[in-house]
Protein backbone atom coordinates (compact mmCIF):
# COMPACT_ATOMS: atom_id res chain seq x y z
CA UNK A 1 0.00 0.00 0.00
CA UNK A 2 3.17 2.07 0.38
CA UNK A 3 2.19 4.00 -3.50
CA UNK A 4 -1.18 5.11 -2.27
CA UNK A 5 1.11 7.72 0.56
CA UNK A 6 3.62 8.09 -2.17
CA UNK A 7 3.59 11.96 -3.11
CA UNK A 8 5.55 11.52 -6.34
CA UNK A 9 2.36 9.78 -7.66
CA UNK A 10 -0.35 10.86 -6.23
CA UNK A 11 0.46 14.22 -5.26
CA UNK A 12 1.71 15.23 -8.51
CA UNK A 13 -1.01 13.26 -10.68
CA UNK A 14 -3.30 15.56 -8.55
CA UNK A 15 -1.95 18.64 -8.76
CA UNK A 16 -2.24 18.53 -12.94
CA UNK A 17 -5.75 17.19 -13.06
CA UNK A 18 -7.79 19.79 -10.73
CA UNK A 19 -6.64 22.83 -9.89
CA UNK A 20 -5.68 22.86 -6.37
CA UNK A 21 -5.55 26.96 -5.86
CA UNK A 22 -3.80 27.71 -2.69
CA UNK A 23 -3.82 23.91 -1.58
CA UNK A 24 -2.10 23.03 1.54
CA UNK A 25 -0.47 19.60 1.42
CA UNK A 26 0.39 19.20 5.54
CA UNK A 27 -3.40 19.35 5.82
CA UNK A 28 -3.41 15.83 5.01
CA UNK A 29 -0.30 14.74 6.64
CA UNK A 30 -2.11 16.61 10.10
CA UNK A 31 -5.53 14.99 9.35
CA UNK A 32 -4.32 11.23 9.09
CA UNK A 33 -1.90 11.70 11.64
CA UNK A 34 -4.54 13.11 14.01
CA UNK A 35 -6.85 10.80 12.78
CA UNK A 36 -5.21 7.47 12.21
CA UNK A 37 -7.18 7.14 9.33
CA UNK A 38 -5.66 6.18 5.63
CA UNK A 39 -7.40 9.22 3.39
CA UNK A 40 -5.44 8.86 0.72
CA UNK A 41 -6.86 5.16 0.34
CA UNK A 42 -10.23 7.14 -0.84
CA UNK A 43 -11.61 5.89 -4.56
CA UNK A 44 -14.56 7.98 -4.43
CA UNK A 45 -16.75 4.85 -4.34
CA UNK A 46 -19.83 7.01 -2.59
CA UNK A 47 -20.93 4.43 -0.05
CA UNK A 48 -20.32 6.39 2.85
CA UNK A 49 -22.39 9.71 0.88
CA UNK A 50 -24.72 7.01 0.11
CA UNK A 51 -25.48 5.70 3.51
CA UNK A 52 -25.29 8.56 5.17
CA UNK A 53 -28.28 9.52 6.96
CA UNK A 54 -27.10 13.48 7.41
CA UNK A 55 -25.65 14.10 4.28
CA UNK A 56 -28.56 15.40 2.44
CA UNK A 57 -28.45 18.25 4.88
CA UNK A 58 -24.53 19.13 4.64
CA UNK A 59 -23.04 21.76 2.54
CA UNK A 60 -19.79 19.30 1.49
CA UNK A 61 -20.97 15.89 1.39
CA UNK A 62 -18.43 12.89 3.21
CA UNK A 63 -16.72 11.75 -0.05
CA UNK A 64 -15.81 15.11 -0.75
CA UNK A 65 -14.71 16.16 2.51
CA UNK A 66 -12.30 13.25 1.87
CA UNK A 67 -11.32 14.75 -1.54
CA UNK A 68 -11.03 18.24 -0.25
CA UNK A 69 -8.77 16.99 2.72
CA UNK A 70 -6.58 15.12 0.06
CA UNK A 71 -6.52 18.66 -2.33
CA UNK A 72 -5.70 20.53 1.25
CA UNK A 73 -8.38 22.75 1.47
CA UNK A 74 -8.40 23.09 5.07
CA UNK A 75 -10.82 26.35 5.30
CA UNK A 76 -13.12 24.48 3.19
CA UNK A 77 -13.24 21.61 5.20
CA UNK A 78 -12.99 22.89 9.02
CA UNK A 79 -15.32 25.62 8.05
CA UNK A 80 -17.78 23.17 6.50
CA UNK A 81 -21.41 22.61 8.60
CA UNK A 82 -20.98 18.75 7.61
CA UNK A 83 -18.24 18.17 10.29
CA UNK A 84 -21.40 19.21 12.51
CA UNK A 85 -23.78 17.24 10.76
CA UNK A 86 -22.20 13.46 11.49
CA UNK A 87 -24.20 11.96 14.33
CA UNK A 88 -21.14 9.19 14.23
CA UNK A 89 -24.00 6.68 13.61
CA UNK A 90 -20.36 4.71 11.77
CA UNK A 91 -22.02 3.37 8.96
CA UNK A 92 -19.79 5.01 6.33
CA UNK A 93 -16.94 3.40 8.31
CA UNK A 94 -18.66 0.75 8.45
CA UNK A 95 -19.09 -0.06 4.70
CA UNK A 96 -16.25 1.88 3.76
CA UNK A 97 -14.24 -0.65 1.18
CA UNK A 98 -10.80 0.85 2.25
CA UNK A 99 -11.67 0.84 5.89
CA UNK A 100 -11.48 4.75 6.66
CA UNK A 101 -13.86 5.26 9.36
CA UNK A 102 -14.70 8.58 8.63
CA UNK A 103 -16.76 9.00 12.10
CA UNK A 104 -13.08 8.95 13.43
CA UNK A 105 -12.24 11.45 10.80
CA UNK A 106 -14.65 13.51 11.70
CA UNK A 107 -14.21 13.51 15.36
CA UNK A 108 -10.64 14.98 14.27
CA UNK A 109 -11.89 17.09 12.18
CA UNK A 110 -14.19 19.02 14.74
CA UNK A 111 -11.35 19.19 17.06
CA UNK A 112 -8.99 20.75 14.95
CA UNK A 113 -11.53 23.04 14.20
CA UNK A 114 -12.01 24.20 17.45
CA UNK A 115 -8.26 24.30 18.32
CA UNK A 116 -7.72 26.55 15.22
CA UNK A 117 -10.13 29.00 16.42
CA UNK A 118 -12.52 28.04 13.80
CA UNK A 119 -15.95 29.32 14.04
CA UNK A 120 -18.64 26.38 14.34
CA UNK A 121 -20.87 26.64 10.91
CA UNK A 122 -23.22 24.98 13.25
CA UNK A 123 -23.20 27.46 16.20
CA UNK A 124 -25.98 25.07 17.97
CA UNK A 125 -24.86 21.86 17.82
CA UNK A 126 -21.46 22.77 19.33
CA UNK A 127 -22.96 24.55 21.89
CA UNK A 128 -25.07 21.24 22.85
CA UNK A 129 -21.84 19.40 22.99
CA UNK A 130 -20.73 21.75 25.06
CA UNK A 131 -23.47 21.89 27.13
CA UNK A 132 -23.92 18.44 27.88
CA UNK A 133 -20.15 18.34 28.46
CA UNK A 134 -20.26 20.71 31.08
CA UNK A 135 -23.27 18.50 32.80
CA UNK A 136 -21.01 15.84 33.31
CA UNK A 137 -18.09 18.13 34.04
CA UNK A 138 -20.42 19.27 36.90
CA UNK A 139 -21.55 16.62 38.64
CA UNK A 140 -19.84 13.17 36.98
CA UNK A 141 -23.72 12.53 35.06
CA UNK A 142 -25.61 13.89 32.70
CA UNK A 143 -28.88 15.93 34.05
CA UNK A 144 -30.77 16.67 31.43
CA UNK A 145 -32.50 19.76 32.87
CA UNK A 146 -29.79 22.02 33.94
CA UNK A 147 -28.10 20.89 30.27
CA UNK A 148 -31.23 22.01 28.54
CA UNK A 149 -30.95 24.99 30.56
CA UNK A 150 -27.48 25.86 29.83
CA UNK A 151 -28.16 25.53 26.20
CA UNK A 152 -31.22 27.53 25.73
CA UNK A 153 -29.53 30.49 27.29
CA UNK A 154 -26.54 30.30 25.53
CA UNK A 155 -27.99 29.28 22.11
CA UNK A 156 -31.18 31.57 22.38
CA UNK A 157 -32.38 28.76 20.41
CA UNK A 158 -35.97 27.98 22.04
CA UNK A 159 -36.32 24.31 20.48
CA UNK A 160 -39.29 25.08 19.28
CA UNK A 161 -39.41 21.22 17.99
CA UNK A 162 -38.96 19.68 21.15
CA UNK A 163 -40.69 22.24 23.20
CA UNK A 164 -44.45 20.15 23.53
CA UNK A 165 -42.44 16.45 23.74
CA UNK A 166 -40.13 17.61 26.29
CA UNK A 167 -43.12 18.87 28.14
CA UNK A 168 -44.53 15.31 28.26
CA UNK A 169 -41.66 14.03 29.10
CA UNK A 170 -40.94 16.01 31.95
CA UNK A 171 -44.49 15.27 33.39
CA UNK A 172 -44.19 11.65 32.64
CA UNK A 173 -41.18 12.26 35.48
CA UNK A 174 -38.77 11.52 33.01
CA UNK A 175 -36.93 14.38 33.28
CA UNK A 176 -35.34 15.20 37.46
CA UNK A 177 -35.35 18.06 38.52
CA UNK A 178 -32.20 17.29 40.90
CA UNK A 179 -29.26 16.32 39.64
CA UNK A 180 -26.93 13.01 40.45
CA UNK A 181 -23.90 13.49 41.65
CA UNK A 182 -20.86 10.95 42.14
CA UNK A 183 -19.23 10.91 45.23
CA UNK A 184 -15.43 11.05 42.82
CA UNK A 185 -16.35 14.84 41.90
CA UNK A 186 -12.17 15.41 42.64
CA UNK A 187 -11.56 12.35 40.25
CA UNK A 188 -14.09 13.69 37.68
CA UNK A 189 -12.38 17.10 38.18
CA UNK A 190 -8.93 15.91 37.84
CA UNK A 191 -9.68 13.91 34.13
CA UNK A 192 -11.60 17.33 32.79
CA UNK A 193 -8.20 19.02 33.71
CA UNK A 194 -6.04 16.49 32.00
CA UNK A 195 -7.91 16.21 29.22
CA UNK A 196 -8.80 19.83 28.58
CA UNK A 197 -6.13 21.46 29.98
CA UNK A 198 -8.28 23.10 32.04
CA UNK A 199 -7.02 24.75 35.42
CA UNK B 1 -24.55 -15.55 37.88
CA UNK B 2 -23.24 -11.97 38.66
CA UNK B 3 -22.70 -9.15 36.71
CA UNK B 4 -21.02 -5.78 37.76
CA UNK B 5 -23.73 -3.40 36.48
CA UNK B 6 -23.22 0.15 34.44
CA UNK B 7 -26.91 1.51 34.33
CA UNK B 8 -26.06 4.87 32.92
CA UNK B 9 -27.66 8.67 33.28
CA UNK B 10 -30.50 8.07 31.82
CA UNK B 11 -31.28 4.65 33.88
CA UNK B 12 -33.81 7.36 36.30
CA UNK B 13 -34.45 9.35 33.83
CA UNK B 14 -35.67 8.93 30.06
CA UNK B 15 -34.93 5.50 30.17
CA UNK B 16 -37.19 4.80 33.52
CA UNK B 17 -38.87 1.55 31.62
CA UNK B 18 -35.75 0.44 30.50
CA UNK B 19 -33.91 0.27 33.47
CA UNK B 20 -37.30 -0.88 35.99
CA UNK B 21 -38.22 -3.94 33.31
CA UNK B 22 -34.46 -5.10 33.11
CA UNK B 23 -34.42 -5.17 37.10
CA UNK B 24 -37.72 -6.91 36.85
CA UNK B 25 -36.66 -9.53 34.45
CA UNK B 26 -33.03 -10.27 36.00
CA UNK B 27 -34.78 -10.39 39.13
CA UNK B 28 -36.98 -13.25 37.39
CA UNK B 29 -33.92 -14.86 35.58
CA UNK B 30 -32.23 -15.03 39.28
CA UNK B 31 -29.39 -13.03 37.68
CA UNK B 32 -27.69 -10.56 39.89
CA UNK B 33 -26.98 -7.50 38.73
CA UNK B 34 -24.30 -5.41 40.77
CA UNK B 35 -24.00 -1.25 40.06
CA UNK B 36 -20.62 -0.56 39.91
CA UNK B 37 -19.87 2.33 42.79
CA UNK B 38 -19.73 5.90 41.84
CA UNK B 39 -19.91 5.33 38.38
CA UNK B 40 -19.92 8.40 35.85
CA UNK B 41 -21.04 9.21 32.44
CA UNK B 42 -20.02 7.81 29.74
CA UNK B 43 -19.27 11.07 27.90
CA UNK B 44 -22.13 9.93 25.35
CA UNK B 45 -21.55 11.46 22.00
CA UNK B 46 -21.35 14.98 22.92
CA UNK B 47 -17.90 14.17 24.54
CA UNK B 48 -16.38 12.79 21.52
CA UNK B 49 -17.39 15.23 18.98
CA UNK B 50 -15.85 17.71 21.45
CA UNK B 51 -12.59 15.77 23.01
CA UNK B 52 -11.39 12.80 22.16
CA UNK B 53 -9.36 12.34 24.99
CA UNK B 54 -11.77 12.72 27.47
CA UNK B 55 -14.50 10.46 25.60
CA UNK B 56 -11.62 7.38 26.47
CA UNK B 57 -11.13 8.44 29.90
CA UNK B 58 -14.52 8.93 30.96
CA UNK B 59 -15.75 5.13 30.20
CA UNK B 60 -12.12 4.49 31.49
CA UNK B 61 -13.12 5.31 35.00
CA UNK B 62 -15.89 2.68 34.94
CA UNK B 63 -14.08 0.08 34.03
CA UNK B 64 -10.98 0.86 36.68
CA UNK B 65 -14.40 0.57 39.21
CA UNK B 66 -15.66 -2.72 37.19
CA UNK B 67 -12.13 -4.17 38.23
CA UNK B 68 -11.83 -3.00 41.74
CA UNK B 69 -15.13 -4.96 42.65
CA UNK B 70 -14.07 -7.86 40.55
CA UNK B 71 -17.87 -9.36 40.61
CA UNK B 72 -17.79 -10.49 36.68
CA UNK B 73 -18.08 -9.54 33.89
CA UNK B 74 -19.15 -5.35 33.18
CA UNK B 75 -22.53 -5.22 31.58
CA UNK B 76 -24.45 -1.98 29.86
CA UNK B 77 -28.22 -1.77 28.85
CA UNK B 78 -27.96 1.43 26.88
CA UNK B 79 -26.31 0.96 23.10
CA UNK B 80 -24.42 4.23 23.77
CA UNK B 81 -22.93 3.40 27.16
CA UNK B 82 -22.15 0.16 25.54
CA UNK B 83 -20.28 1.29 22.79
CA UNK B 84 -18.43 3.93 24.17
CA UNK B 85 -17.19 1.40 27.05
CA UNK B 86 -16.11 -0.84 24.36
CA UNK B 87 -14.55 1.66 22.14
CA UNK B 88 -12.23 2.63 25.09
CA UNK B 89 -11.56 -1.07 25.75
CA UNK B 90 -10.80 -1.18 21.70
CA UNK B 91 -8.09 1.24 22.26
CA UNK B 92 -6.63 0.31 25.63
CA UNK B 93 -6.32 -3.22 23.76
CA UNK B 94 -4.47 -2.07 20.68
CA UNK B 95 -2.76 1.04 21.57
CA UNK B 96 0.16 0.77 24.21
CA UNK B 97 1.08 4.45 24.35
CA UNK B 98 -3.00 5.31 24.61
CA UNK B 99 -3.61 2.93 27.12
CA UNK B 100 -0.60 4.75 29.27
CA UNK B 101 -1.88 7.73 28.70
CA UNK B 102 -5.14 6.77 30.00
CA UNK B 103 -4.10 4.68 32.57
CA UNK B 104 -1.61 7.68 34.26
CA UNK B 105 -4.66 10.06 33.76
CA UNK B 106 -7.90 7.70 35.25
CA UNK B 107 -4.99 6.67 37.92
CA UNK B 108 -5.50 2.71 37.27
CA UNK B 109 -3.78 0.17 35.63
CA UNK B 110 -5.99 -1.67 33.22
CA UNK B 111 -6.69 -5.27 33.12
CA UNK B 112 -7.52 -6.75 29.89
CA UNK B 113 -9.31 -10.00 30.98
CA UNK B 114 -12.63 -7.78 32.25
CA UNK B 115 -15.16 -8.43 29.35
CA UNK B 116 -17.60 -5.49 28.66
CA UNK B 117 -20.97 -6.95 27.43
CA UNK B 118 -23.77 -5.11 26.28
CA UNK B 119 -27.46 -6.75 27.95
CA UNK B 120 -28.35 -8.00 24.96
CA UNK B 121 -25.57 -10.67 24.95
CA UNK B 122 -25.73 -11.21 28.37
CA UNK B 123 -29.36 -12.52 27.58
CA UNK B 124 -28.49 -14.23 24.75
CA UNK B 125 -25.04 -15.43 24.89
CA UNK B 126 -24.63 -16.52 28.77
CA UNK B 127 -28.01 -17.10 30.06
CA UNK B 128 -29.16 -18.54 27.04
CA UNK B 129 -32.55 -18.80 24.91
CA UNK B 130 -33.52 -21.84 26.30
CA UNK B 131 -33.40 -20.59 30.48
CA UNK B 132 -35.59 -17.25 28.90
CA UNK B 133 -37.84 -19.73 27.42
CA UNK B 134 -38.63 -21.64 30.52
CA UNK B 135 -39.60 -18.60 32.08
CA UNK B 136 -41.81 -17.67 29.44
CA UNK B 137 -45.56 -17.70 31.19
CA UNK B 138 -47.43 -15.50 28.68
CA UNK B 139 -46.11 -16.47 25.20
CA UNK B 140 -46.13 -12.94 23.01
CA UNK B 141 -48.70 -14.69 20.48
CA UNK B 142 -49.43 -12.58 17.77
CA UNK B 143 -47.67 -9.85 18.67
CA UNK B 144 -45.13 -8.57 15.54
CA UNK B 145 -42.42 -6.41 16.52
CA UNK B 146 -39.76 -4.78 14.61
CA UNK B 147 -36.83 -5.43 15.90
CA UNK B 148 -34.38 -2.17 15.59
CA UNK B 149 -30.82 -2.43 16.58
CA UNK B 150 -29.75 1.20 15.09
CA UNK B 151 -26.18 2.09 15.31
CA UNK B 152 -24.22 1.84 18.31
CA UNK B 153 -25.26 -2.14 18.91
CA UNK B 154 -23.19 -3.15 15.70
CA UNK B 155 -21.31 -0.16 14.40
CA UNK B 156 -18.10 -0.27 14.14
CA UNK B 157 -18.28 -3.87 13.87
CA UNK B 158 -14.58 -4.13 14.99
CA UNK B 159 -15.18 -2.74 18.27
CA UNK B 160 -18.58 -3.90 19.17
CA UNK B 161 -18.22 -7.48 17.29
CA UNK B 162 -22.20 -8.31 17.96
CA UNK B 163 -23.77 -9.99 14.96
CA UNK B 164 -24.12 -8.80 11.07
CA UNK B 165 -23.70 -4.95 11.00
CA UNK B 166 -26.22 -4.73 7.89
CA UNK B 167 -28.70 -7.40 8.98
CA UNK B 168 -28.40 -8.25 12.57
CA UNK B 169 -30.74 -11.26 14.36
CA UNK B 170 -29.65 -11.78 17.84
CA UNK B 171 -33.08 -8.99 18.95
CA UNK B 172 -35.24 -11.46 16.44
CA UNK B 173 -34.14 -14.59 17.89
CA UNK B 174 -34.69 -13.60 21.62
CA UNK B 175 -38.40 -12.09 20.22
CA UNK B 176 -39.07 -15.66 18.50
CA UNK B 177 -37.84 -17.33 21.68
CA UNK B 178 -40.72 -15.18 23.96
CA UNK B 179 -43.29 -16.26 21.31
CA UNK B 180 -43.38 -13.03 18.99
CA UNK B 181 -43.75 -13.22 15.45
CA UNK B 182 -40.70 -10.35 14.31
CA UNK B 183 -41.16 -8.73 11.04
CA UNK B 184 -38.18 -8.51 8.10
CA UNK B 185 -37.88 -5.34 7.30
CA UNK B 186 -35.10 -3.16 5.52
CA UNK B 187 -34.39 -0.33 8.29
CA UNK B 188 -33.42 -2.35 11.94
CA UNK B 189 -29.49 -0.58 11.84
CA UNK B 190 -30.38 2.74 9.84
CA UNK B 191 -29.86 5.66 12.17
CA UNK B 192 -32.49 7.35 13.73
CA UNK B 193 -30.88 11.19 14.30
CA UNK B 194 -29.58 10.64 18.09
CA UNK B 195 -29.02 13.78 19.44
CA UNK B 196 -29.41 15.84 16.65
CA UNK B 197 -32.86 15.71 17.56
CA UNK B 198 -31.79 18.53 20.20
CA UNK B 199 -31.03 21.24 17.60
CA UNK B 200 -32.49 19.61 14.54
CA UNK B 201 -35.67 18.32 15.32
CA UNK B 202 -36.83 18.67 11.77
CA UNK B 203 -34.39 16.32 10.52
CA UNK B 204 -34.48 13.46 12.71
CA UNK B 205 -38.40 13.82 12.64
CA UNK B 206 -37.46 12.99 8.96
CA UNK B 207 -35.52 10.15 9.87
CA UNK B 208 -37.99 8.78 12.44
CA UNK B 209 -41.16 8.95 10.24
CA UNK B 210 -38.81 6.75 7.79
CA UNK B 211 -38.11 4.08 9.87
CA UNK B 212 -41.48 3.93 11.95
CA UNK B 213 -43.34 4.07 8.56
CA UNK B 214 -41.40 1.38 7.48
CA UNK B 215 -42.44 -0.90 10.37
CA UNK B 216 -45.55 -0.34 9.65
CA UNK B 217 -45.13 -1.11 6.19
CA UNK B 218 -43.79 -4.51 7.25
CA UNK B 219 -46.68 -5.72 9.24
CA UNK B 220 -44.92 -4.69 12.64
CA UNK B 221 -47.23 -3.69 15.58
CA UNK B 222 -44.41 -2.17 17.65
CA UNK B 223 -40.42 -1.77 17.01
CA UNK B 224 -38.33 -2.98 20.23
CA UNK B 225 -35.13 -1.47 20.96
CA UNK B 226 -32.39 -1.55 23.32
CA UNK B 227 -30.77 2.04 23.01
CA UNK B 228 -32.33 4.46 25.13
CA UNK B 229 -31.73 7.59 22.33
CA UNK B 230 -33.37 5.46 20.20
CA UNK B 231 -36.38 4.98 22.03
CA UNK B 232 -36.61 8.25 23.12
CA UNK B 233 -36.39 9.58 19.54
CA UNK B 234 -38.53 6.82 17.74
CA UNK B 235 -41.27 7.48 20.50
CA UNK B 236 -41.34 11.33 20.31
CA UNK B 237 -40.69 12.04 17.16
CA UNK B 238 -43.19 10.17 15.67
CA UNK B 239 -47.37 10.69 14.27
CA UNK B 240 -47.94 7.30 13.53
CA UNK B 241 -48.57 6.03 17.16
CA UNK B 242 -46.61 3.19 16.83
CA UNK B 243 -45.39 1.96 20.44
CA UNK B 244 -42.01 1.32 21.55
CA UNK B 245 -40.74 -0.84 23.68
CA UNK B 246 -37.32 -1.82 25.12
CA UNK B 247 -36.61 -5.68 24.65
CA UNK B 248 -36.63 -6.45 28.60
CA UNK B 249 -40.17 -4.80 28.77
CA UNK B 250 -41.50 -7.69 26.21
CA UNK B 251 -39.28 -10.28 28.06
CA UNK B 252 -41.28 -9.12 31.68
CA UNK B 253 -44.77 -9.28 29.60
CA UNK B 254 -43.50 -13.03 28.58
CA UNK B 255 -42.78 -13.75 31.86
CA UNK B 256 -45.73 -12.07 33.28
CA UNK B 257 -43.73 -10.36 36.21
CA UNK B 258 -45.51 -8.21 38.13
CA UNK B 259 -46.18 -4.35 38.39
CA UNK B 260 -45.67 -4.48 34.50
CA UNK B 261 -47.47 -0.82 35.04
CA UNK B 262 -44.74 0.79 36.60
CA UNK B 263 -42.70 1.24 33.65
CA UNK B 264 -45.67 0.90 30.79
CA UNK B 265 -47.10 4.15 32.26
CA UNK B 266 -44.04 6.10 31.29
CA UNK B 267 -44.54 5.81 27.52
CA UNK B 268 -45.21 8.91 25.54
CA UNK B 269 -47.22 6.54 23.21
CA UNK B 270 -49.61 4.13 25.52
CA UNK B 271 -48.36 0.42 24.75
CA UNK B 272 -50.93 -0.92 26.98
CA UNK B 273 -53.68 -0.81 24.17
CA UNK B 274 -51.34 -3.45 22.14
CA UNK B 275 -50.64 -5.74 24.68
CA UNK B 276 -54.36 -6.27 25.95
CA UNK B 277 -55.59 -6.25 22.69
CA UNK B 278 -53.20 -9.75 22.49
CA UNK B 279 -54.11 -10.67 25.73
CA UNK B 280 -50.77 -9.84 26.92
CA UNK B 281 -51.34 -7.01 29.43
Amino acid sequence: MRHAHSKEDGGDKLETAVDMGKGNFSFLEQVEKRSGEKLNLCYQCLKCTAGCPTASYMDIRPNSIIRLIQMGKKQEVLGSNAIWFCVYCQTCGTRCPNEIHIGVLMDALREMAMEEGVHPKEKNIHLFHEAFINSVKRGGRAHEVTMLMEYILRSRDMMKGSLIPGMKLFFKGKFPLLPSFVKGRDEIKRIFEKCTGDK
Amino acid sequence: MKFSYFPGCTDHSSSYEYGRSTEAVFEALGVELIEIEDWNCCGAAATHSLNRLLSLCLPARNISKAQSANIGPLVAPCAGCYSYLKRTEYVMKHDEAERKKIEEIVGFTYDPSLEILALMDVVLNRIGLEKIQEKVKRPLKGLKPACYYGCALVRHPKITQLDDPENPQYMDRLMRSLGAEPVSWSYKTDCCGADLAMTYSDVVEGLVGKIVSMAKEAGAHCVVTSCGLCQMNLEMRQTEGLPIFYFTELMAAAFDVRHQDKWLKKHLINPKGLLESLQLG
